[in-house]
């Protein structure tokens, strides 16, 4: 059929055309700014504003940053030097990182907190990353009381003897685990805290003074700046995720006891603002305790800030436990499992994964938070930068001293998001 | 980790609970040996550390003179830095054995939060600080001002007492610190920056321009300042406040760090050797101390006028002249008993 009409149709083309270059207006950077830039009246002047702000910015900072002077000992050093120009006196970073990272740390020690910082990465490692292999989690396991002894000094024994009622308390455990396994759960929770209670203190007593063996112990108020942020954030992050996950589990329960102790705690520590309990933790505490109780003020704090970051979380990870579907739970228990394999193997992974923004949202809020602690004459690098204008030689620099801290709290803020979005695109199961 | 602590912290506790119970202060510093002084987190020329890390200052200066009476040794001091918030607490729940904290000596402080002020260290007042630009020379020409001023303060107060008595109005600023203010006052947010004198003074002296900025001559209050502890140590109040006294005699008896220990070898003033102690009489053992306290205290610092000249005085950046601080043999308010 084909070949009996092949030569009748006379306009039929037998070669292509040749290929031609398309528009300009369709190509290249003229495109993209086209399409991005320029693409309606309301971007384009969205865009203008844009290049404006830029182009102020530019022109104000610029030289400020150009006229940066690192070599000055004081703020009218820097003047002299500049003879009126704008420019930055970074002298004064250069004058006192050192307080702005240690507080008042003493200079021949800096090298504990340097190394419990590096140890600190080593120990996070194998709980952030699941390609570092398993056995470094026995490290981690042991970067507490290793950070521990290295910030505060001391002999070692008192670390150890700590350690050592966790190991009494799995040895409790195992032992009291053939008799029924409720009283092996209360042995393991009653064994270690007797230990800390009753022996802990007199035997590390005898044996600082038998075997001193250990470094120089230094004072919590020697703490500061952003060593103080780091030991309160870590600590409280650390604590308050698995604090926050009972919370929300106890919220959650059928028994009315542990829902009313955990809902009265959640709503409480959340009706009250951070800095109320910090006053408390450093004014209300010292008139309760007798006069002359020396209870450390960076723990105090501590605590307070883990208990005010786990009510927030434990109802981040409930938010998480309410996306699930309700086939989950039934699809559980059709299986077989108890409540604790329940929630360790099917609801708690899925409930973690959904709150992984709202938790390390929380993560964030709690180590900005720390900078609330100089309301109570900790020094962290706000409370230090006070401390630094005090000064007569840097008195009336502002932009520096908050330049400086406001980079450092991004580095850690900014690393902490970017590792959030990584796991959720590692976790991420969906079929979207 | 925290638990560890916890327990090293029972532990203390315990232990310090049985020490604290009878102990007078005096004898808990001995036997800690080292002072707790109550400081500022940071006044320009009061208290500041230094890029060392170590404490300088007037306030500072104080401690240091009862750290070396009672110790020995002026750098014996634990400095604590409390807020406007925490000063208080601190010092009557004994976490500091003194307060050196530029703080007003008031009748309710006194008396009502039981606390024993040892005598004025430095007599401040609320002043203004007035661009030279606006051509005021007076604080009676500042009707219709906007003002600059710390919010929850004693100062507050005063500038709305001191407009009404005069008849005049203002458009307050509120700022929360000093750094606020000088960045809102340099800005133009407002025409006039007050707060006590001393802090006009430090402020000024920090200006790429002080020449012209000007502080008025009207003084609108009285804050005297000065170290405070607890009640219920008399004796322990007695030695911060003859401390203090020494430091003010040693001015006025020409005593300095150059020649004390010249001085301290016997004299033909009978009032130098009783303090110093060359003399018989002894001094130290009616406050629980040993002859030579007030020599050490002296030598910590120098006298009163060292301290001043050295932290806050005319030669440093915040150049306060003495004014009202002077001895009282040259017009001013420092006076000491006697030392008998």
């Amino acid at each position: 059929m084909s070949d009996t009409h092949s030569n009748t149709v006379a306009y039929v083309r037998k070669t292509m055309l040749t290929e031609q270059a398309p528009p300009s207006s369709q190509v290249g950077a003229v495109r993209w700014v086209r399409e991005n830039l320029f693409s309606g009246p309301l971007n384009t002047i969205l865009t203008l504003l844009g290049v404006l702000c830029v182009y102020y910015l530019g022109v104000h900072l610029g030289p400020w940053f150009a006229n940066s002077i690192w070599n000055a000992g004081s703020l009218s050093e820097c003047r002299e030097i500049l003879q009126g120009a704008s420019g930055a006196c970074w002298g004064v970073i250069k004058d006192r990182w050192h307080q702005l990272l240690f507080g008042f740390y003493p200079q021949d020690a800096y090298w504990r907190p340097t190394i419990a910082f590096f140890l600190m990465i080593v120990a996070m490692a194998p709980i952030l990353f699941d390609a570092v292999p398993r056995k470094v989690l026995w490290f981690s396991a042991v970067f507490p009381f290793l950070a521990f002894w290295l910030l505060w000094g001391g002999t070692i024994w008192l670390p150890l003897l700590a350690l050592a009622g966790f190991v009494i308390g799995y040895f409790a455990f195992t032992a009291l685990q053939k008799v029924s396994a409720l009283a092996a759960v209360i042995g393991a929770m009653v064994a270690p805290v007797l230990w800390w209670l009753f022996f802990a203190g007199p035997l590390d007593e005898v044996l600082s003074n038998a075997l001193p063996i250990g470094i120089k112990h230094i004072q919590s108020d020697e703490f500061g700046g952003f060593m103080i942020s780091i030991i309160i954030g870590v600590t409280g992050i650390a604590l308050s995720l698995p604090i926050g996950i009972l919370l929300a589990l106890g919220r959650q329960s059928d028994m009315p006891l542990v829902k009313w102790i955990c809902v009265g705690f959640i709503e409480f520590i959340r009706g009250v603002p951070l800095i109320t309990l910090l006053f408390t933790a450093s004014l209300l505490l010292n008139y309760f305790l007798p006069p002359g109780t020396n209870f450390d003020i960076v723990l105090r704090v501590i605590i307070m800030v883990t208990l005010f970051a786990a009510a927030y979380m434990a109802e981040v990870v409930r938010g998480g436990f309410a996306a699930l579907p309700r086939g989950q739970y039934e699809a559980a228990d059709a299986l077989g499992l108890d409540y604790w394999k329940a929630q360790r193997l099917i609801l708690l992974p899925q409930a973690l994964k959904i709150s992984i923004p709202g938790i390390v949202n929380t993560f964030i809020g709690l180590f900005k938070d720390t900078t609330l602690v100089v309301f109570i004459g900790i020094l962290d690098p706000i409370g230090l930068s006070n401390a630094i204008r005090a000064d007569s030689n840097w008195n009336g620099i502002v932009w520096e001293l908050y330049g400086f801290i406001a980079l450092c709290f991004f580095i850690f803020c900014f690393g902490m998001s970017r590792y959030s979005q990584y796991l959720e695109g590692k976790l991420k199961t969906d079929h979207r | 980790m925290k638990k560890t602590v916890f327990v090293g912290a029972m532990t203390a506790a315990a232990t310090l609970i049985a020490g604290a119970a009878s102990a007078t202060v005096l004898e808990d510093v001995k036997a800690r040996g080292e002072l707790n002084c109550g400081v500022s987190t940071g006044v320009n020329g009061f208290s500041a550390p230094d890029s060392a890390g170590e404490w300088q200052g007037f306030d500072v200066a104080v401690c240091r003179a009862v750290a070396a009476a009672v110790l020995g040794d002026p750098k014996k001091v634990k400095f604590v830095t409390t807020t406007g918030q925490t000063r208080f607490t601190a010092l009557a729940s004994g976490e500091i054995d003194m307060l050196a904290r530029n703080t007003t000596w008031t009748m309710s402080r006194d008396a009502d939060l039981k606390f024993t002020f040892t005598g004025v260290n430095y007599y401040d007042g609320q002043g203004f600080m007035v661009n030279k630009a606006l051509g005021v020379s007076s604080a009676k020409e500042l009707d219709g001002a906007t003002v600059c001023i710390q919010t929850g303060t004693t100062t507050e107060l005063n500038l709305a007492d001191y407009f009404k008595a005069n008849n005049m109005t203002y458009e307050p600023v509120p700022i929360e610190t000093n750094a606020e203010a000088q960045q809102q006052y340099l800005a133009g947010a407002c025409d006039v920056y007050t707060t006590d004198a001393s802090g006009l003074a430090a402020t000024r002296a920090t200006f790429a321009d002080p020449e012209n900025h000007a502080v008025l001559p009207e003084i609108i209050s009285k804050e005297p300042l000065g170290p405070l502890v607890a009640h219920g140590d008399d004796q322990w109040a007695d030695i911060v406040r003859w401390t203090m006294n020494a430091l003010v005699a040693a001015e006025e008896l020409g005593i300095t760090s150059a020649n004390i220990e010249e001085l301290s070898k016997g004299t033909a003033n009978p009032e130098i050797d009783r303090m110093l102690g060359s003399s018989d009489d002894d001094l130290g053992a009616m406050i629980g101390l040993d002859k030579q306290w007030a020599k050490r205290a002296i030598s910590a610092g120098g006298n009163y006028g060292e301290i001043f000249a050295a932290n806050i005085g005319e030669s440093t950046p915040i150049g306060l002249a003495r004014g009202l601080n002077a001895l009282w043999t040259q017009g001013g308010l420092q006076y000491s008993p006697p030392f008998r």
